[in-house]
């Protein structure tokens, strides 16, 4: 992966939520607080506005930058779980440019924070399926979709939706989505071949 | 022993200006200092309000207490980011606020009220 595909991945990516803020949102009515849409349109488009001013050249800076915007602006729980993703995949980014390297990282930094594994309803369940997929050189949009998806029949037993037990089966989680487009945006963006 | 002081975060500014209000009557000489909803006052936590609330407390130690889920992952990130020692605790937000002010002003040392913490254990 390089500069520009990763400079055109985010910005597609902040388009991309933005245009859906609404059905996120509403994703998280039904489980949650019903702001995830919201706040994640507010921390991305801080995060584009910033990524524009400064144009970071290297790809430790894009993603430390994107980092540092996220925590600081989104206000709801994937503030601190994106931001930790992006900052976890700039350290790797010093020292390596392998997508999946770099992924992988990004998923230590989201573990490390929510403290989450797979299978809880959250956005790790669409990051396991989609870095295994980019090791075996087998992603595709489906198999990004298959994993957002494969949330609709998990209990939740993390984040806010677990308050909810049982009554949170049936619902599709929020930042398994979000997660979703950030992955689809990648493979627009080139940063991987489909 | 190093100065203790109080911390607490919320999703809801009123929220924890609120408790602040109730903790101040029992321990008014304990400083206390919190974060309470986003930048913009919304519904949120804010991690740069996290960190004001750390550099601001006139403690050396803090005892650190939130409402829900995402105040926690907030103000860990915050921990990892000051020189201040500071005591998460996974406990009843009111409750063991009030607890922890109440002892920091009678003068209890740190491992009493940290043993006094523990039942309230309940996330």
């Amino acid at each position: 992966m390089n500069v520009e595909q990763t400079t055109k991945w985010l910005a597609l990516f902040a388009a991309k939520i933005n245009d859906n803020k609404q059905y996120l949102s509403d994703l998280d009515s039904a489980i949650g607080d019903g702001d995830h849409g919201m706040n994640m349109a507010r921390g991305t488009t801080e995060m584009q506005k910033a990524l524009e001013e400064k144009q970071p050249d290297t790809l430790m800076d894009i993603f430390k930058l994107a980092g540092m915007q996220l925590v600081s602006k989104v206000g709801g729980a994937s503030g601190p779980l994106y931001g930790s993703a992006f900052l976890g995949m700039a350290k790797a980014a010093k020292d390596s440019d392998d997508l999946a390297t770099i992924l992988e990282a990004g998923l230590e930094g989201i573990q490390k924070r929510g403290k989450a594994v797979a299978g809880e309803k959250t956005m790790i369940d669409t990051w396991v399926p989609v870095i295994a997929a980019v090791k075996a050189n087998e992603l595709t949009k489906e198999v990004v979709e298959q994993a957002a998806q494969s949330t609709i029949d998990m209990q939740a037993t993390k984040g806010r939706a677990s308050y909810l037990g049982e009554r949170s089966i049936g619902h599709l989680d929020p930042g398994s989505v979000s997660s979703q487009y950030l992955f689809e945006t990648m493979i627009e963006a080139g940063v991987i071949n489909e | 022993m190093s100065k203790l002081g109080i911390v607490m975060v919320s999703h809801v500014p009123e929220l924890v200006y609120g408790i602040s209000r109730l903790l101040n009557e029992v321990a008014k000489d304990v400083s206390i200092t919190i974060a309470g909803g986003t930048d913009d006052n919304e519904i949120g936590t804010s991690f740069a309000k996290i960190e004001e609330a750390f550099e601001k407390n006139e403690g050396e130690k803090l005892l650190a207490f939130y409402d829900l889920g995402s105040a926690k992952m907030n103000l860990e990130m915050a921990m990892e980011m000051t020189d201040k020692e500071v005591v998460l605790y996974d406990t009843a937000f009111v409750e063991s606020a009030y607890t922890a002010a109440a002892l920091v002003q009678a003068g209890a040392a740190f491992d009493m009220i940290d043993a006094q913490l523990q039942p309230l254990k309940v996330k």
